[in-house]
């Protein structure tokens, strides 16, 4: 209806929209004032429609607020319910559990104390007086260790004795390949068999085997029984003690030709340092004949005579402190930061000044 | 040379002064052998005042004459402590010193030999030596390449250090130990005699000697010089050991710890005789100190060995040695106490106690170690034995032990009556309020009443039929 209304203004509007005569305007109003008019009137033939409608609006407004009201009450009652229903279960139950806690005390023996105790013993014995298990397991090493050491031993003990064994064996091969050298005239011959070749025998002894395979010892190769001090690099032909017939020297001059001792000159006597050694030798004489071993002192310096002690402040176990000898005053910065430095020189003092100018000397009065 | 009475050694003494130096060395020669051979002659030797000529020349004349006269002095001075203080008041002991420093090895050999017999006979004779300044010297002489002279130096030192601990330490202060363990691995066995020797001279004084000892680090090479093929080198070495574990516990389980107990009873195994004695004393020296140390000694299977020892022996001296050795291992728990009763060792202890041949020495520490070992022992099957043939003091603790055994063990009760045991006891006589009657009262409350009084009717029955047997006339008596 009311739209109707603005439908009509629009579309006057419209209409006459560029010209806008005062009878224009005038209807305008006219047509405005009329709108009330239709308002009231079609609310007067519709009123029971209105009613109703209205009326239903109304309703199902009012049903969902007291739905919500009735609700919120409900959860309310719900809550408070519960609220009751928690404290009276925990009542409940702790009464409960009191009476539960009284009647197992009474009736079952209680051993926690025992326990306790029983720990305590335990660690205390294992660790402060005798550990068992410790024990054992350092027993269990110690027989290892002994099973180890007994192996050592005993393979020690094997490689020595197989050691004796080759060098027993190898003493006996040399031992029989010496004796084989020396008897070695007792090699069978075509003609005569040997002592160890006998005819009757199957096969040689050892020995002859022995004898065949090795070189015939000469005298001059022979190992020494005794240890002399002979060595052998001088193996000059021997002298015979008497001259042997024909072209041959005197054995006399022949002995001393060999054993003629060196005469070197003077320079190759003298050694490369005899000058070192004269000087040595020197010094050492003056030192062996000198009797006082003080220097002397002339008189100015005989009370010179004392080592400068250095004060217990100036030395220290480690080094030389430096203050005493490169710096003789403490200086510290950071207290004299506002101060003057220190004045080396100062101002001249003026009394000696006229030193040797007042006396008169003939006439040089100042 | 066997001249008897009718030669004097002066008329020796011309020669000695003769110009020709090859007759003067050989008449001191003759004069060294014949001293060397008697003790008469040294003594002629030493009234007919050769000695001091003797010592004069030594500090002059060339090396070959100072070996004789050396071998003199040392042929002299061998025989006995007079003769070995006439040597020293001689003044012979300052030219002997200055000969050591002499550069020929055979000099400083006969000089070191001759100091080593002046020096072996007593602590003052040592003391001497050593404040002529010989020991430092000595101590030069070992680190010398050749083996004779390293061998007598080694056993100089070793016979200076033996006599007290003041003439060791003072050996030690010269820095002996460090070169005498540097030569234990030298492979000459008469070498490693001395050395072994002398180390455990040093190390048996005190215990700070014994720590000086092992921190030279001899361990685990001694233990090898226990395999070594000559036979006095093995003794020597376990001489060593022992003196180094009887000290302290500490030394002991250090040796332990180093496999030396197991390396001992092997030695023991390997030889037999007189050399067992310092292995036996070393295995009762570590038993002694603690139990853990003895339960090693068992685990390294030490007790059949000892037991073995004990049955092969046949000196006492030996025999006491392992019956104290088999004491201290005992003592300790009932479990050592088993041990050493399982292998079988109490009945021979107690028969070397009840043997009248055998030592006093013998017999008291069979009697100790029985006594020790039996007052921890609680296994049956060896106290049973015991039981029958025990004397009276000895069954005291047999029945002590078996009134606490049998308290307990119900299967133990059964074996012992069927054993005759119960029957043994009840044949004891002990006086009422002894401590044998409380023991036989608690095994008897042990078994049901009428057991006992069984067992006592048939014995009185056996005392009866004993007594039947005896002529009328005794019969009567009764």
């Amino acid at each position: 209806m009311y739209n109707l209304a603005a439908n009509f203004r629009l579309a006057a509007c419209r209409h006459h929209g560029n010209a806008r005569t005062r009878s224009d305007m005038a209807r305008l109003e006219w047509l405005q004032r009329q709108i009330e008019g239709i308002k009231e009137e079609h609310v007067i033939e519709n009123r029971y429609v209105i009613a109703l409608v209205e009326h239903s609006a109304a309703v199902r407004l009012q049903s969902w607020f007291r739905g919500c009201q009735v609700r919120a009450r409900l959860r309310l009652l719900h809550r408070k319910a519960t609220i009751i229903q928690k404290v009276w279960r925990g009542f409940r139950a702790r009464n409960q559990f009191r009476q539960m806690v009284k009647v197992s005390l009474l009736f079952r023996p209680n051993k926690i104390f025992l326990l306790i105790q029983r720990r305590w013993r335990g660690y205390y014995v294992r660790k402060y007086i005798h550990n068992y298990y410790a024990l054992k397991r350092y027993l269990e090493g110690l027989t290892i260790k002994n099973e180890q050491v007994r192996k050592d031993l005993e393979e020690f003990a094997e490689l020595q004795r197989r050691e004796m064994e080759r060098l027993a064996r190898e003493r006996e091969g040399q031992r029989k390949c010496l004796q084989a050298q020396r008897l070695h005239f007792l090699l069978s011959t075509e003609q005569c068999p040997g002592v160890f070749n006998s005819p009757y025998r199957d096969f040689p002894h050892e020995m002859e085997l022995r004898l065949r395979s090795i070189k015939p010892l000469l005298a001059k190769n022979a190992p020494l029984r005794r240890d002399s001090g002979g060595s052998p690099a001088c193996s000059l032909p021997p002298v015979p003690s008497k001259k042997p017939q024909g072209p041959f020297r005197d054995p006399a001059e022949v002995l001393q030709q060999r054993y003629r001792p060196l005469e070197p000159t003077l320079r190759v006597a003298t050694s490369i340092t005899a000058l070192e050694e004269a000087r040595e030798e020197l010094r050492r004489e003056e030192w062996r004949s000198r009797v006082i071993d003080d220097i002397f002192q002339p008189f100015s310096n005989a009370h010179k005579n004392r080592k400068y002690e250095r004060t217990l402040h100036g030395t220290s176990s480690y080094e030389q402190v430096d203050y005493g000898t490169k710096y003789f005053r403490e200086e510290n910065k950071e207290k004299r930061q506002g101060e003057k430095p220190f004045k080396t020189v100062f101002t001249t003092d003026h009394v000696f000044d006229k030193f040797g100018q007042f006396y008169s000397s003939a006439g040089k009065i100042v | 040379i066997q001249l008897e009475v009718g030669f004097r050694p002066q008329s020796l003494e011309p020669l000695l002064l003769d110009v020709v130096p090859t007759i003067q060395q050989t008449a001191a020669l003759a004069l060294g052998r014949l001293a060397s051979y008697n003790d008469d002659l040294a003594e002629a030797v030493v009234k007919g005042e050769i000695l001091p000529q003797l010592v004069y020349s030594l500090a002059e004349q060339n090396r070959f004459y100072k070996k004789a006269a050396a071998f003199v002095l040392r042929a002299v001075a061998k025989h006995s402590p007079q003769l070995a203080q006439a040597v020293v008041d001689c003044g012979a002991l300052d030219a002997l010193v200055v000969s050591l420093e002499d550069f020929d090895p055979g000099v400083k050999e006969a000089a070191a030999w001759a100091l080593d017999y002046i020096a072996c006979h007593n602590g003052e004779l040592s003391q001497a030596v050593v404040d002529a300044g010989a020991v430092p010297l000595l101590v030069l002489c070992i680190q010398e390449p050749e083996l004779a002279v390293k061998r007598i130096a080694a056993s100089a030192l070793n016979d200076i250090a033996k006599h007290s601990p003041e003439l060791a330490q003072t050996v030690v202060d010269a820095g002996a130990i460090a070169h005498l363990a540097q030569m234990i691995l030298n492979p000459d066995a008469k070498l490693k005699r001395q050395v072994f020797s002398a180390l455990s001279q040093i190390s048996k004084h005190s215990v700070d000697l014994a720590e000086m000892v092992v921190e030279a680090e001899v361990f685990p090479a001694v233990l090898t010089s226990l395999k070594d093929p000559d036979e006095h080198v093995r003794k020597n070495a376990t001489t060593l050991i022992r003196e180094i574990a009887k000290h302290t516990p500490e030394l002991s389980q250090m040796i332990v710890n180093a496999g030396g107990v197991a390396a001992v009873i092997d030695y023991l195994g390997d030889s037999r005789g007189n050399v067992r004695l310092s292995g036996i004393m070393m295995l009762g020296y570590v038993a002694a100190h603690s139990e853990n140390l003895a339960m090693a000694v068992i685990v390294s299977k030490g007790v059949p060995q000892l037991a073995i020892c004990l049955a092969e022996e046949t000196e006492d001296h030996i025999r006491s040695a392992t019956a104290w050795a088999l004491g201290q291992i005992g003592r300790h728990s009932p479990e050592h106490a088993r041990a050493v009763a399982m292998a079988n060792v109490l009945p021979r202890l107690l028969a070397f106690y009840m043997d009248a041949q055998s030592s006093d020495d013998l017999q008291a520490k069979a009697k100790k170690a029985l006594k020790s070992i039996l007052q921890k022992c609680t296994y049956v099957p060896a106290l049973e034995p015991l039981l029958h043939e025990a004397p009276s003091n000895i069954l005291k603790h047999v029945i002590c032990q078996f009134s606490k055994v049998l308290l307990h063990d119900s299967k133990a009760r059964r074996l012992f009556v069927t054993s005759g045991g119960l029957k043994k006891v009840q044949e004891i006589k002990a006086e009422p309020g002894s401590l044998l009657q409380e023991y036989i009262n608690s095994i008897n409350n042990c078994f049901p009443e009428e057991i006992c009084s069984y067992l006592c009717f048939l014995f009185a029955l056996e005392q009866l039929s004993c007594f039947q047997t005896l002529p009328s006339n005794q019969q009567e008596c009764f």
